[in-house]
């Protein structure tokens, strides 16, 4: 069940961040961008078994008491993603504030300087 | 084997990253330091190339965990050719002098940056673990957007976004793809995952995980059709730079396709070589009539990565030891032969006065040597006989028709006359057209530094063109042990 609850919370938070990421505000997309990201690590985490209280600690004969303890590999890596994710998302939303103020606004469609706007005869621009 | 060696690839660029930092008061004195950095590591990669030559394999376990537990680095002939490589065009793009280059913010803070981007390279040629890969592709992102974005022009910032959503969602799928293979193997290492899924058989969820993980990688490597990042980004880096991107980047995510379909995930994967393959011929395609269309040096040359990527992508795609080897070749000659166009197409830009083929012209008349000195890597990639773009080509197109893949091995040579179509028009148009009316005066003359690294690149072009044969026996031994290739565990 709560299995079953998780896949739905990744399932949900996944397309709100694709939603986002899709939308023409370039803060917007970053964040969505940041929400994709959370439930890829959700999803790593559920990689590892979810459930079990047990801390994740074999002192006695091998094997006892792994049954009902999480898998804390994943959770390690969850960690790993987290930190990398954060960094990203930060220096993503600083780029498309930087572009917003550059360009006075943070529209996808504004996007055209870095690649040559096509010019009336399908010929494609000059590009500085 | 030796410990100290097998860091290296990671710990050489780290080594730059904080000798070019601490020099940053001085602009001299920190290239000066780049650069013996970047030769350190190409002398690093070349050592564990002659130790790894003969079969052997450096490796080394982190906290000296037992074998499985471990992240480990483990290099073997294929990444240590690719280190190698990667090492030759670190040190001809930083002998490359900057042009107008002042100081400035973007000196200050380029080459910290550049070894970053190489440590991840190193890492990613380096790192036996799934997860340990997915850092190091992170590491080679973030390292990789800095340089995009510190010219800080709107176009920098554009392509620096462009750059970081759609790498960003690659390394996402990356991550997601991870953490399902070890939620099915229990495993992180190459070799222990390869036992793990072997024994699994063709599971429809591992050839699911796979397969998200080959699309991951093939974002990275700008295939067809996810290639969008890659002509939005490039054009806008100063001409040296450009050229280290245009010949590595790419060329990492073609290498993790080879080590994750050859070796990883042979047996899950060899149901998806077949999509793989017309993913190949798209990317051929739409990259060389892309190639066709533009008239800006950088984008034209952009496009052709795109469609040399599909050529290695082709080849991996025919699943044969042949095939593999063919990939590995191809790579190979590749990084060196972009790179080089990368550069020359800076010089010629800097002669003629224009990166737009309709701007410039006369290149010639007033440059004679430095036309023969594009005219090699040009007909490298175009594939003109003795020179190593033609073993390249012939060894796929060859190895398609030996698996009766008619269709695959026709398209490859299609793309082959259509590549030659618009490597013509930029030798038309930038050398053999008098100059228009009204472009600049053709500019000074050509640094010896600037002669040094394209001439070094265009010998190896040329060696390897009229002398194949121990490149061809290198590939096929080094992709002989990968179980796609009929190799064991």
């Amino acid at each position: 069940m709560s299995a079953l609850l998780l896949a739905l919370c990744v399932a949900a938070v996944a397309a709100a961040g694709l939603y986002l990421v899709l939308a023409r505000d370039l803060v917007g997309v970053v964040l969505g961008l940041g929400l994709i990201g959370a439930a890829a690590n959700l999803f790593l985490f559920a990689a590892g078994r979810i459930g079990g209280l047990t801390a994740a600690f074999v002192s006695g004969p091998e094997g006892a008491a792994i049954a009902d303890m999480a898998n804390p590999l994943p959770q390690a890596l969850v960690l790993t993603a987290i930190v990398i994710g954060f960094a990203l998302t930060c220096f993503g939303i600083a780029l498309a504030l930087r572009l917003a103020r550059l360009g006075g606004k943070a529209d996808a469609d504004a996007l055209c300087s870095a690649e040559p706007p096509p010019r009336r005869d399908g010929e494609p621009g000059v590009l500085r | 084997m030796n410990g100290a060696l097998v860091v290296a690839p990671v710990l050489v660029p780290l080594l730059g990253v904080l000798v070019t930092l601490l020099a940053w008061r001085r602009p001299g004195r920190q290239a000066r330091l780049s650069l013996a950095c970047a030769m350190l590591f190409a002398a690093a990669a070349t050592a564990l190339l002659s130790g790894t030559v003969g079969g052997q394999v450096f490796e080394a376990r982190f906290g000296d965990w037992p074998a499985p537990a471990a992240i480990a680095f483990s290099i073997d002939r294929l990444g240590a050719a690719m280190l190698t490589v990667s090492g030759v065009v670190l040190v001809a793009v930083l002998l490359f002098p900057v042009h107008g280059g002042g100081p400035g913010a973007r000196g200050l803070w380029l080459h910290p940056m550049l070894h970053g981007l190489m440590m991840g390279v190193g890492g990613a040629f380096s790192s036996a673990d799934l997860f340990n890969l997915y850092v190091w592709f992170e590491v080679m992102l973030i390292s990789a957007l800095g340089v995009i974005v510190i010219g800080a022009r709107r176009e920098h910032l554009e392509a620096g976004l462009k750059y970081l959503v759609l790498n960003l969602v690659g390394t996402v799928m990356l991550l997601i793809a991870v953490g399902g293979i070890y939620g099915l193997s229990g495993q992180l290492n190459f070799a222990a995952i390869g036992v793990a899924l072997d024994r699994m058989g063709e599971v429809p969820l591992a050839q699911a995980y796979v397969a998200l993980l080959l699309i991951s990688l093939l974002i990275k490597a700008g295939a067809f059709p996810f290639f969008f990042w890659l002509p939005a980004a490039y054009p806008n880096l100063p001409t040296p730079i450009l050229a280290l991107f245009a010949g590595l980047l790419t060329k990492v995510g073609a290498y993790a396709t080879l080590r994750v379909a050859g070796q990883i995930a042979a047996v899950p994967a060899a149901g998806l070589l077949e999509a793989l393959g017309w993913i190949a011929v798209a990317t051929m395609l739409v990259g060389v009539l892309g190639a066709a269309h533009h008239w800006d040096t950088r984008r034209i040359l952009s496009f052709h990565i795109i469609s040399q990527i599909g050529y290695i992508l082709l080849a991996i795609a025919l699943g044969t030891a042949a095939g593999l080897a063919a990939a590995l070749f191809y790579t190979l000659h590749h990084i060196v032969v972009k790179a080089n166009l990368f550069l020359i197409g800076g010089l010629v830009r800097r002669v003629a006065g224009s990166h737009d083929l309709r701007h410039a012209g006369g290149v010639f008349r007033s440059h004679p040597w430095l036309a023969a000195l594009f005219a090699i890597p040009a007909a490298s990639l175009v594939g003109v006989p003795l020179l190593s773009g033609f073993w390249a080509k012939l060894l796929v197109v060859r190895e398609c028709f030996a698996g009766g893949d008619y269709l695959w091995g026709g398209a490859a040579l299609l793309v082959g006359g259509l590549t030659l179509y618009s490597m013509l028009k930029l030798w038309s148009e930038a050398f053999w057209k008098p100059r228009p009316e009204g472009s600049p005066e053709p500019s000074a003359a050509i640094p010896t530094r600037a002669w040094l690294a394209c001439g070094g690149l265009a010998a190896i072009t040329l060696a390897i063109g009229v002398h194949p044969q121990p490149l061809l026996d290198f590939s096929m031994a080094a992709v002989s042990a990968m179980p796609l290739a009929g190799g064991s565990r």
